[in-house]
């Protein structure tokens, strides 16, 4: 578990998903305004961990899903694409692994949903999810304001709760924090 | 047989052909009509669609395939040569894609083609891909490009072009209807008008005769043709409400031409 935030909510018609922007080598912090969350296909991924391991994981998967696409003509679903990243990371893990925790994203036929998935390629839906240190402080408030049909004015407010109370109680200050929206219409940034 | 010569690809007749490339040229020239012809900003590919049996699911059957963001390919010959080619084609996109972080271009694709079929001449054990390939898409500079590649492994740039059955009568109409920096529409009716000329000569049959059977075949609607507009926004599919009356008006001037040809 690295010093990161990523965390995420389902919502009535969409996923938010919001990550912190800082990249660190070693304690220096390279820069803060990083970008964690990554949109592959029509889904939105959070992937957080080394970040050679996080791109060169993230560009894999990001090319397979685009190449299943050509080949069926058809976009992936969530789960679909969960499933795959799942077993690409359980395959990995005893030959090379990739440290990169991850949070996907998406909206299909069933309706939108979210996939928590550690580097040791457990998967589990859910509705709210984070990890990295960041998880301690948000899964609580997530808990306590998530409810099913959120709006996106609603979601976004508990994101701000959540950086809020990372800025209040971590005692590392985590920057630039990003957050997007996927829905029907595709992808979206949303400013805090 | 041609004296044994034809039996492995690797070997040469003793007047320097491959006669297995030769062959598969010929499945080549048995496939269906394809068509390809570049404007000023976009290429169309058009392709006859033999019609499906009844029963059979029409989404099975493709002829246009899609192979990376913006380029298309359409193909004639074996089928089942074209998937596994179109395959390692799409792979090979997105494996460029990943190791140079950007999109390939239409003449990247084409000589990546031309090398894999290329291949399929030189070594042992393996046999040519029986297909020749119309390739649209964009170049380095952004400009509209139309390739050919064939059996041997040969690749071409055209302005316009046709593979397939009758695509002799058919590069011969567009040489004479050519004309630069064509937009969108004025391709797009070249290409239908090319398809119906290339259904209407039949090299043995009388231009009654080939109407009755083109009739027969496309029920004069746009169902059996398929149409894709490639420009630098994305690949789209012409749908059949717009090619329907298209084609409906070029089969109405293919007749009075047919009936003009049978008065004289």
């Amino acid at each position: 578990m690295g010093t990161e935030a990523m965390f995420g909510l389902t919502g009535k018609d969409f996923v938010i998903l919001a990550a912190d922007g800082q990249a660190a080598y070693s304690i220096i912090r390279l820069k803060n305004d990083a970008d964690k969350i990554w949109k592959v296909g029509n889904m939105l991924f959070a992937c957080s961990g080394p970040p050679a391991d996080t791109a060169n994981f993230m560009e894999f998967i990001e090319k397979n899903v685009k190449l299943n696409e050509l080949r069926t003509g058809i976009p992936m679903s969530t789960k679909a694409a969960a499933s795959f990243t799942r077993n690409e990371l359980a395959h990995a893990l005893r030959k090379g692994p990739f440290q990169a925790d991850l949070l996907i994203g998406g909206i299909d036929n069933e309706g939108p949903s979210l996939y928590f998935m550690d580097y040791l390629a457990s998967s589990e839906k859910v509705n709210k999810a984070a990890h990295g240190y960041g998880a301690m402080f948000t899964l609580g408030l997530m808990d306590r304001y998530w409810k099913p049909d959120l709006t996106e004015a609603e979601a976004i407010d508990i994101i701000k709760k959540c950086i809020k109370e990372l800025e209040t109680r971590f005692i590392v200050d985590l920057p630039g924090f990003k957050c997007k929206i996927v829905s029907k219409e595709g992808t979206k940034d949303v400013t805090l | 047989m041609a004296g044994g010569y034809d039996r492995a690809i690797t070997v040469f007749s003793p007047d320097g052909h491959l006669f297995q490339v030769e062959y598969a040229l010929e499945a080549v020239r048995k496939g269906t009509t394809t068509v390809g012809v570049k404007g000023k900003d976009c290429v169309v590919l058009a392709v006859e669609r033999r019609a499906t049996p009844k029963l059979q699911d029409p989404r099975t059957i493709r002829k246009i395939l899609v192979v990376d963001d913006n380029i298309a390919l359409t193909f004639a010959g074996l089928n089942a040569d074209a998937r596994v080619l179109v395959n390692k084609t799409r792979v090979e996109c997105q494996s460029y894609r990943l190791n140079v972080e950007d999109a390939p271009t239409v003449d990247y694709v084409a000589r990546f083609i031309a090398r894999t079929q290329q291949k399929y001449t030189h070594r042992g054990g393996v046999r040519p891909f029986g297909i020749s390939t119309l390739l649209g898409g964009f170049d380095s500079k952004g400009q509209p490009a139309l390739f050919q590649t064939d059996p041997a492994g040969t690749y071409y740039a055209w302005k316009a072009t046709a593979i397939g059955k009758n695509s002799k009568s058919v590069t011969d109409f567009l040489e004479k209807k050519y004309k630069e920096d064509l937009d969108e529409d004025a391709v797009r009716a070249t290409v239908l008008t090319c398809l119906r000329e290339a259904l209407l000569v039949k090299p043995d049959a009388t231009v009654k005769l080939a109407l009755k059977g083109l009739l027969e075949v496309t029920e004069a609607s746009g169902k059996n043709i398929e149409v894709v507009i490639i420009k630098e926004s994305g690949i789209t599919w012409m749908p059949d409400d717009t090619l329907e009356p298209l084609v409906k008006e070029l089969d109405d001037t293919a007749e009075k031409i047919a009936k003009l040809k049978e008065q004289q």
